[in-house]
């Protein structure tokens, strides 16, 4: 491998134009480096340009501006059968007028493979998705699992630099998602392959990738680590799509190194939090972003910087948590608090219209750019 | 009663299958089984069917001669076989050249832009509006000695001055293979179409992405995908070729005589409907031999090539 990156996507962008005649950027000047070995995902809603992107790579479009980089190498117009990567579609795309073994021979038989060879190798790869003893079936007599499992390794047979998984697992019922999920990335990890894998669940991302980018109507919104994207959205949009939020709007008033303090009008009073980017501006319009695990409930009722008074709308037991919804002046607000000490005192759970003091700590109040 | 009916799923088959079911047996078994004892009958002097049980007709289809010319009593007449052998060999090219016009063709309608996919497939249909008959005589129009193609033909030759003599194409097995070529080309077209229009584009992606070039990807994925399509138009193209009298008729004229054509003859002209029996029933026979051993072979189109 010659380059340190196994993808890379510079500037890309491509335009459509659409049956209604107007002209759309699926990908907007999208440039992102994806590292060898690297398990890496785009995530983003239904049309952001997730399978676009995907397909910029294997080959099957071509960007209308930009260019894309495998193992260093710029892609021109190479056509598929000649990238050094392989992809999984969604619907699997098996042949189904061919057995398993057949399906998976398929890639070898192209590049020339002898017999021998062949039977090795697939013999292999089915060892690997746990197929063995299957590769006389039809596609259609297995299933939507099994199917999954063959789509993999008729890929992975062919031992690409890159493997391209678009929504691999979205047809499968949510257990079977989640042992193919443990199941991609022991794979993945055992082989030391990149993974470029698409989807729009944002629990499948954080729980398999190594970098996500999150997309957006055709660009990368942000581009780093579960937990960064997690902890430390860029943008409200961001924050608002990974996991839950409480956002309230305000205005910058100070700024200081990493921390600034934000007027909330709703609220009639400052909040102090941590900046998100490091070009605001002193008034800025701005969203400050709270995750309802990291807002705490005081015992007593307090008052002073970071304590606000609010009124418990419903309160949900949900086993592990308790999910409380409290209304402050005007705004819902989201708090999660974790049941850690059994209990079943009717007193001790928070009833309508009871009175609480929300805690905001600096360090888990985000004050994000409003894009 | 009622209860028992509205449970019983094989009931209600058998109940909906009722109607085809006296239909063939009115229209089919029946006139078959009439047919067969026909055949098995003999011609009065005076063209009427004399019941009996005797394999003449066969025989007589098969070459056996009783009129021989140096006083021998019996001899092979080859004949009645050579119309058989020849309606085979016509039913074999017309379905080939058939085949090789209606793949490309219906490929290139299955990868079409959708919304011109029924434009031309509007197109292939359009000719099926005017009569059989019609349109076979539309080729007598165009083949004619003085006919518009031998007249473009005269036109250029006489632009490059050469001298022409007008070509003599009807009434020759050529005209009956594109006659019969023309007449079937639609009913290869749609099956052919239809089952490369289900070949879902991710397959094509998918085989390019496992290293398969264009030719290839036809080869192993296409070609086998679509093979219903051509079992399915070689049957409705085979066998009503076989036995059709109307083209050979219209532009083989005497020369070119089929079985179907033999059929007719001995029905009105020869007024011997004991022997046409017999051929209609050899004309049965071969056909669903050919059919049965080609759906074997190429059973539900898989693995051709894969294999
Ligand atoms: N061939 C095409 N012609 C016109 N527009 C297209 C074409 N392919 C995609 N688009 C448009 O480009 C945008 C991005 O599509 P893309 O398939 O990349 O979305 P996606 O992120 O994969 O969405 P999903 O999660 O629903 O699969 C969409 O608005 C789509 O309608
Ligand atoms: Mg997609």
């Amino acid at each position: 491998m010659t380059s340190e990156f196994a993808v890379e996507m510079r500037d890309v962008v491509k335009k459509f134009i659409t049956p209604e005649g107007n002209e759309l950027n699926a990908v907007d000047h999208v440039t992102m480096q994806i590292k060898n070995g690297e398990f890496f995902s785009m995530l983003g809603s239904s049309g952001c340009g997730k399978t676009t992107s995907l397909r910029m790579i294997a080959g099957f479009e071509w960007p209308t501006e930009g260019e894309v980089y495998i193992e260093g190498k710029s892609t021109g117009h190479t056509p598929p059968f000649q990238r050094k990567v392989n992809t999984v579609f969604q619907s699997y795309a098996l042949f189904q007028h061919m057995t398993v073994f057949q399906n998976i021979a398929f890639g070898l038989e192209m590049e020339g493979a002898k017999e021998s060879e062949i039977k090795k190798r697939v013999g292999r790869a089915l060892e690997m998705v746990q197929l063995t003893g299957m590769e006389r079936r039809r596609p259609r007599q297995l299933s939507g699992g099994q199917q999954q499992r063959v789509a993999v390794a008729r890929a992975l047979v062919k031992t690409p630099d890159v493997l391209l998984l678009d929504e691999p697992l979205g047809a499968l019922d949510l257990k079977l998602r989640k042992e193919m999920q443990l199941e991609l990335k022991a794979l993945q990890q055992q082989l030391g392959i990149t993974f470029i894998y698409v989807t729009h669940d944002q629990e499948e991302a954080l729980t398999m990738s190594d970098r996500i980018a999150v997309m957006s109507k055709g660009r990368v919104q942000q581009l780093a680590t579960p937990v960064e994207i997690y902890e430390r959205p860029v943008n409200k949009f961001v924050a608002d799509f990974i996991g839950e939020s409480n956002f309230l709007e305000g205005k910058i008033k100070h700024i200081s190194g990493n921390e600034a303090l934000v007027h909330i009008p709703v609220l009639n009073a400052e909040i102090r939090g941590m900046p998100m980017s490091n070009n605001f501006v002193n008034g800025e319009e701005v969203s400050v972003s709270i995750r309802p695990e990291k807002i705490r409930i005081a015992e007593q009722a307090a008052k002073g910087e970071g304590l606000f008074q609010a009124k418990v709308l419903t309160s949900v037991y949900i086993g592990s948590d308790t999910h409380v919804y409290a209304d402050l002046n005007g705004t819902r607000l989201k708090v999660m608090e974790q049941n850690r000490i059994s209990r079943l005192d009717p007193s001790s759970f928070y009833t309508k219209d009871q009175v609480i003091t929300l805690v905001f700590m600096p360090e888990n109040t985000l004050i994000l750019k409003k894009d | 009663m009622l209860q028992r009916f509205r449970e019983n799923k094989s009931m209600q088959g058998t109940f909906l299958a009722l109607p085809t079911t006296l239909w063939l047996f009115v229209l089919l078994i029946i006139p078959l089984f009439l047919t067969m004892v026909v055949s098995f009958g003999q011609r009065s002097p005076d063209g009427d069917v004399i019941y009996s049980f005797s394999f003449d007709n066969y025989a007589r289809l098969f070459g056996y001669s009783t009129d021989c010319p140096d006083g021998q009593a019996s001899c092979f007449d080859s004949l009645y076989v050579n119309i058989l052998s020849r309606s085979l060999t016509l039913a074999f090219n017309t379905t080939l050249i058939v085949i090789l016009l209606a793949y490309p063709l219906a490929y290139f309608i299955a990868r079409s832009h959708p919304n011109r996919r029924n434009m031309f497939l509007f197109m292939v249909l359009i000719p099926l509006w005017t009569n059989f008959v019609i349109r076979v005589y539309a080729w007598m129009m165009l083949l004619r000695k003085e006919g518009a193609i031998n007249i473009v033909i005269g036109w250029v030759m006489n632009l490059l001055n050469i001298p022409y003599t007008p070509l003599e194409m009807l009434y020759t097995p050529g005209a009956v293979l594109v006659g019969m070529v023309y007449e079937f080309l639609p009913f290869m077209i749609l099956p052919i179409y239809t089952s490369l229009e289900k070949i879902d584009n991710s397959l094509y992606e998918a085989a390019a992405d496992l290293g398969a070039n264009a030719f290839r990807t036809f080869l192993r994925i296409t070609l086998p995908l679509s093979m219903p399509g051509v079992v399915a138009g070689t049957i409705l193209v085979f066998i009503p070729v076989m036995g059709t009298f109307i083209v050979s008729d219209i532009l083989g004229g005497r020369q070119v005589i089929l079985v179907g054509n033999l059929i007719q003859r001995q029905f009105l002209d020869a007024r011997d409907p004991t022997f046409g029996s017999a051929a209609s029933l050899i004309l049965m026979v071969m056909t669903l031999i050919v059919t049965y051993f080609y759906t074997r072979k190429f059973g539900f189109g898989e693995e051709i090539i894969a294999a």
